[in-house]
């Protein structure tokens, strides 16, 4: 059946709710309203005010509160309402949410998701469009995750909230309408597990979350130009699946690394840095990177200018000197 | 509250302050330490209103509260000193310390970040069906933090069974409180809707008496308080001042400060054998606990990642394959 990735979510949310007592949801509007983007539509009604409840304009407060609330052995899922109104709790989050476990050696878990809708392409402005998860994946003790698909949305959230570490779970905002053909609960791979989402053998498109769609788009506009492209989606950017990785590398022997996040320092110059480390020999150019540009997020007129979109892409893949090589390694 | 309790775990926090102090000159405890010298009256005070189930979160300059919620000292000294036998295993140090069967969740490093999480372990507790409370223990500087003011909120909002204990020690670092405090720190209590009261923090027995108050209101579903105790830190804000030879605090407002000693102040209500035999205790725990902590094993480099994630994961940077 036909499944929004917004419905995902939510019932990922609902079955925690129902399997686990431990499990308390709660944010900014999230209660009466069920959530700016309605992600938790229903839950307040279904579960009653102390499962899933609103709170005050406090990112670092509420931050606070789930540490000590999973101290106390619960299991907190809380949103913050868009991408930079987390940057309030970042205290809490690298500090405290990031370090206990480490700081007491183990004697405490955080098992806490934070809910996080990011990145852009609604039309939204700077404080409403981030791609913030360089900030989150720099910080050893979080892991990250960021679903391209639906069936990942439910499946990577339910392991997010079983998980014993603390979860950053960002939700590319742009795809909560996306649908799939999906029946929930749906089960995909662990964390840790990389896809490939389309198999190709001349050139490997590395991706996840807001940009995986346009990669597979650039693939699908690719075969015209002759090329055969491969597209990997991470689906968790810490843990990283190297191994999904190299293979697909050192099979095509060109890599292109796509982030909606701008570039400088990014998740995607970890990722093109991994490569080359790791594949060296298999490569037959550079690692290229398609990103967006390093200037805030730009207003809604502009936002098209600033995402990497297919031709971006198709053009970053035909600099990957395709005429340097010898024939036969899958120049057209 | 018996006055030899409330004297004991004082002259407790006086010495295992005195004794650390000792272990960083000799370079035993590196990095320092911020010595509660001066504001025992608090720790013991509070944690005596305390169960052993109630929970506390704590400070930069936390020794007093961890020792007082009943840490053992033999442990937390080796902690401070680095050492596998500590607390934390020698990971958590001076301003990390934890224990969370004995409800420390954690001193911490930043200034005012444990308001909130006081607050939420509180909350907990409730919906959990417990009677336990919290307390956030935090200084001067911490009002003036965003976090602090938001816990506030939050636990006057859902009526959490939480006490903020501020210790106005008259400094933020160097900073005096009418340098960077506007209007009053009760006048934020109140604002929240919080009782809030402010107390001679150098006398353990009217500290206990506020907290023990705080707690029953809180017990009894009756929400937050706020206590500021007033106090003066006796010796530096860290250690590193001993030989910076700072002078934001004159020579005649130290001997003022100091000339109210939370010690005397405990001591003089007990009998002379009472005191006596109450310190000679307490200088034999301590000696063990430096001997301990001198004599136990750094932690060792290699099991840096073990304890990063509950999982096991590891992130590997590098080409290893």
């Amino acid at each position: 059946m036909s499944t929004t990735m917004a419905q995902a979510i939510n019932t990922a949310l609902r079955d925690a709710l129902k399997d686990d007592d431990r499990v308390v949801v709660f944010g900014e509007d999230v209660g009466t309203l069920g959530g700016v983007f309605r992600i938790t539509d229903g839950l307040t009604r279904d579960f009653g005010e102390d499962r899933c409840f609103d709170t005050p304009l406090a990112e670092s407060g509420i931050m606070g509160f789930a540490i000590g609330m999973a101290m106390a052995g619960f299991r907190p899922v809380v949103e913050l309402q868009f991408d930079a109104f987390a940057y309030p709790a970042f205290e809490q989050i690298l500090s405290h949410v990031a370090k206990l476990r480490n700081r007491t050696r183990g004697a405490l878990s955080l098992p806490i998701v934070i809910r996080v809708p990011f990145a852009g392409g609604i039309g939204g402005v700077e404080h409403h469009c981030d791609s913030s998860e360089a900030y989150y994946a720099h910080t050893p003790g979080l892991k990250v995750v960021t679903p391209a698909t639906v069936a990942d949305a439910y499946s990577l959230l339910r392991e997010a909230i079983n998980d014993p570490d603390p979860v950053v779970f960002l939700e590319p905002k742009k795809l909560y309408w996306s649908k799939d053909e999906v029946s929930l609960p749906a089960q995909t791979a662990p964390f840790g597990k990389a896809e490939v989402r389309r198999e190709g053998t001349d050139v490997t498109l590395l991706s996840y979350g807001p940009s995986v769609p346009v990669a597979l788009a650039a693939a699908e506009a690719a075969v015209e130009d002759g090329w055969s492209v491969e597209v990997v989606d991470l689906r968790t950017i810490n843990p990283y699946d190297d191994a999904t990785v190299d293979a697909s590398v050192r099979k095509t022997g060109r890599c292109v690394v796509v982030t909606e996040a701008s570039g400088f320092a990014g998740v995607g110059a970890e990722m093109a840095a991994r490569v080359q480390e790791r594949c060296f020999h298999s490569l037959a150019a550079p690692v290229l990177r398609v990103a967006g540009y390093d200037i805030p997020y730009p207003p809604p007129k502009l936002e098209h200018h600033h995402l990497p979109g297919v031709d971006r892409v198709l053009d970053t893949i035909a600099r990957l000197q395709w005429d340097d090589v010898p024939m036969g390694s899958g120049a057209s | 509250m018996n006055p030899l309790e409330l004297y004991r775990v004082v002259r407790l926090i006086r010495r295992f302050e005195e004794r650390a102090i000792e272990l960083v000159r000799s370079g035993e405890i590196v990095g320092g330490i911020h010595p509660y010298i001066g504001q025992e009256a608090i720790a013991a005070g509070v944690c005596g209103a305390l169960r052993t189930d109630d929970i506390i979160t704590s400070t930069h300059r936390g020794h007093g509260h961890v020792l007082a919620k009943g840490a053992d000292p033999v442990r937390m000294m080796a902690e401070l000193a680095g050492r596998v036998t500590g607390l934390n295993k020698g990971r958590g140090g001076s301003m990390h310390a934890a224990d969370f069967g004995l409800g420390i969740f954690g001193a911490n490093g930043i200034v005012g970040a444990g308001g909130a999480i006081a607050a939420g372990a509180a909350w907990a507790r409730r919906y959990q069906g417990g009677d336990q409370v919290a307390v956030s223990f935090f200084g001067d500087g911490a009002v003036s933090q965003g976090v602090l003011l938001e816990a506030f909120n939050l636990a006057g909002l859902w009526n959490v069974p939480v006490i903020f204990v501020c210790e106005n020690n008259g400094y933020a670092t160097t900073m005096p409180v009418e340098g960077g405090v506007a209007g009053t720190i009760l006048g934020r209590g109140e604002a929240f809707g919080m009782p809030s009261v402010q107390v001679d923090g150098m006398d353990p027995a009217v500290v206990y008496e506020a907290a023990a108050e705080a707690v029953a209101r809180a017990r009894a579903g009756e929400g937050p308080s706020l206590i500021e105790c007033m106090t003066y830190r006796f010796d530096a804000h860290h250690t590193f001042e001993h030989k910076a030879r700072l002078n934001y605090r004159s020579e005649e407002e130290l001997a003022t400060g100091r000339s109210r000693d939370p010690l005397d102040i405990a001591g003089a209500r007990l009998s002379t054998e009472d005191r006596e035999a109450a310190d000679a205790a307490i200088e034999e725990l301590l000696a063990e606990a430096v001997r301990f902590a001198c004599a136990s094993p750094k932690p060792d480099p290699a099991d840096a990642m073990d304890h990063l994630y509950a999982t096991g994961l590891r992130a590997r940077t590098g080409a290893s394959a």
